[in-house]
């Protein structure tokens, strides 16, 4: 490999990283709201129950998807100062405007979340939950756009090696992005469904303690999965209509259509190898459709039976199936992340920037340090932080930490301070 | 208004999480068991997720108004990776150490928080000594000179939170001198790292991109939502520590 395919595949490691974690979190974060809200209008003693359980895994989630998402931003700048010093204006705005409206309320009010848990008034906590879901939701949309600019640049105007914003609203309006913003929700809820879902048959198998905890929950998950499913095909639908001609013919591994694309691109732009990874696009949107058939025959078919109380009891078959299905929505996103990615090369702008140019002047040696440092610790982490979500959905809501009652060891004096 | 924006949020972030990434630093010398190193821990608990999004408007001020200048300083430094490792590894300990109640794995965990925000400190040490021009060994010495910095302020900041025996150890900048004493030591760390900030911030070559003209102006007009929203999370854990937290 050379120096640009290592930076490239640091940086799809970590991408990739952040994503499969990132889906869970916008999914689970929602059906958490979901819970909570109805924990607080009702008063309801279970509900609550619910929201700190799932409330758990979400934390632990959340935890490797900053992780991840904090080294991303940084490695931009660190790998790619071509994409930063050629779009910045663009792209990089777009990343900003994530920073300040999404992210940095998101996490602080997160914050206030887990730790004020009992010490913030009902209604804010549950509205505090609802602002992290929406900014949650601003957050992939800002990333969305910045992701859009290079599948798509519009709204630009190119001065030498630069380019500049001419129109802000094309660019926030780009199909490329609006559209992909459909399809990854859609694609999250059914994550977080699957995995609610999942986890709740895990228990109702196991003849768990917590029957009505998990049907409910159960119910839930395979509920918003179904909805779910069409939303994201809707999307993936119409988004398939409008991806770049090389990406299709390398989907298709259509010989004629590849060099008619090559032809087309060497006349527009010089000569150069114009295919993206034939192998990667095709393998990666196969890998996409067929988990998505799967999930969504899955999902098809668990809404009849849980509307019987005894069949969700009861159907053990049933309930390893959808335990064994938890993966199928993380092995779809990471395909259709990988078609729309890999479809995308050679270029990282769209016809205006190629990977290679995109890249950072960096030895090969630097590069290789990064690479195996960065890939070492996630992969140790990765593991651990799955290894923690199973351990704690394997022990169910008997054993949550997220919100307990405050065990106050016994205050000397209870003086207050002046922080800040 | 670019200049003012990306000033804004570094010495929010190096007054800010410098104290968390202080207490990191001083973690051993405050908590000599695993009970009172979580009890420690819980001072930073509530504000080190909405400190470090100070550091992640940077990186975003940068991106969007300063491109040129985000390619300058982060663009193949070692010094910005070993920043990265640090920055995961001490946030990964901070959210795995209580969730195992076995005393091996919380004191690795408590272990690799206090290396990770060492590690933080030398780095930002390092890459200051970049900006300001000073390289190869020399460059150790503002590098231990801003370490020793932030462990001071994290000090600093612990005894403001804590209480009895920790409040103790941690008012030792203060020589012991009670309630204002930890008020005005916590003040003069924070200045001095927010001059650290603004020396720094005079040496980089400031050439602002082509979106300022736009992008400013709504980010200005978001900063009172963005300070209601931390001052909401300072008021709420105004009080000192009472015990453990959910980290």
């Amino acid at each position: 490999m050379d120096t640009v395919d290592l930076a490239r595949l640091q940086f799809a490691l970590t991408a990739g990283a952040h994503f499969s974690f990132v889906a869970l979190t916008l999914g689970l974060a929602t059906l958490v709201a979901v819970i909570q809200t109805r924990a607080t209008i009702g008063r309801s003693a279970v509900h609550m129950r619910m929201t700190r359980f799932w409330g758990q895994l979400y934390v632990i989630n959340y935890a490797m998807g900053i992780i991840t998402g904090l080294v991303m931003e940084f490695q931009l700048g660190l790998s790619w100062s071509g994409l930063t010093d050629f779009a910045g204006n663009a792209f990089g705005a777009a990343l900003a405007l994530e920073t300040v409206i999404a992210f940095f309320i998101e996490s602080t009010f997160l914050g206030l979340w887990i730790f004020g848990w009992g010490r913030i008034n009902r209604w804010a906590h549950l509205a505090l939950i609802w602002v992290v879901v929406l900014t949650a939701y601003a957050s992939a949309f800002w990333v969305l756009i910045a992701n859009g600019f290079m599948q798509n640049p519009v709204g630009y105007r190119r001065d030498g090696d630069v380019l500049h914003v001419t129109d802000f609203g094309a660019m926030v309006a780009n199909p490329a992005a609006t559209v992909a913003f459909g399809h990854v929700l859609g694609a999250s809820f059914l994550v977080g469904a699957f995995v609610m879902a999942g986890v709740s048959a895990y228990h109702l198998a196991r003849r768990t303690a917590e029957r009505e905890f998990f049907r409910k929950s159960l119910r839930l998950g395979i509920g918003v999965s179904l909805p779910a499913s069409i939303l994201t095909a809707a999307f993936g639908g119409i988004g398939f209509g409008m991806i770049q001609p090389n990406k299709a013919a390398a989907f298709n591994a259509d010989p004629v259509r590849i060099a008619q694309v090559q032809a087309e691109m060497t006349a527009l732009h010089g000569p150069g190898d114009y295919v993206p990874p034939v192998g990667w696009v095709a393998g990666g949107g196969i890998t996409m459709l067929t988990a998505f058939g799967l999930i969504f025959y899955l999902s098809m078919g668990s809404v009849p039976l849980m509307l019987f109380k005894r069949v969700v009891y009861g159907f053990r078959l049933w309930h390893w199936t959808l335990v064994a299905a938890i993966p199928l929505p993380f092995v779809a996103v990471i395909g259709g992340w990988i078609f729309r990615e890999m479809g995308r090369q050679p270029w990282t702008v769209y016809g205006l920037l190629t990977t290679a140019d995109a890249m950072s002047p960096m030895t090969e040696g630097q590069v290789r340090f990064s690479l195996i440092a960065f890939t070492v610790v996630f992969a140790v982490l990765v593991v651990i932080n799955y290894w923690l979500l199973a351990r704690a959905a394997r022990r169910g809501p008997g054993e949550v930490s997220l919100g307990g009652a405050p065990r106050p060891t016994a205050p000397e004096r209870p003086d207050p301070a002046l922080t800040f | 208004m670019e200049t003012l924006l990306l000033a804004f949020f570094a010495i929010g972030y190096l007054v800010l999480a410098g104290a968390d990434i202080g207490v990191g630093m001083v973690l051993p010398y405050l908590g000599r068991g695993p009970g009172e190193r979580r009890e420690v821990l819980a001072a930073i608990a509530p504000f080190f997720l909405g400190n470090e999004v100070w550091l992640v408007a940077t990186g975003g001020m940068l991106a969007g108004l300063f491109p040129r200048l985000e390619g300058e300083l982060l663009a193949g430094k070692p010094g910005v990776v070993l920043l990265l490792l640090s920055w995961v590894l001490r946030d990964a300990g901070l959210w795995l150490r209580s969730r195992i109640p076995a005393r091996g794995w919380q004191t690795w965990w408590d272990g690799v928080i206090v290396a990770g925000s060492w590690g933080l400190a030398l780095s930002w040490g390092t890459l200051l000594s970049g900006v300001i021009g000073i390289a190869g060994p020399p460059a150790l010495i503002p590098a231990a000179v801003l370490a020793a910095l932030f462990a001071a302020h994290g000090l600093a900041f612990a005894a403001l939170r804590l209480r009895g025996t920790l409040r103790h150890r941690a008012a030792v900048l203060s020589g012991h001198s009670g309630g204002t004493g930890e008020v005005r030591t916590f003040a003069l760390t924070a200045v001095a790292l927010a001059v650290v900030g603004v020396l720094t911030g005079l040496r980089l070559p400031l050439d602002a991109g082509s979106s300022g003209s736009w992008l400013a102006p709504v980010i200005l007009a978001l900063l009172p939502v963005l300070v209601a929203a931390q001052a909401w999370v300072w008021w709420t854990f105004r009080h000192r520590v009472t015990g453990p937290s959910y980290l």
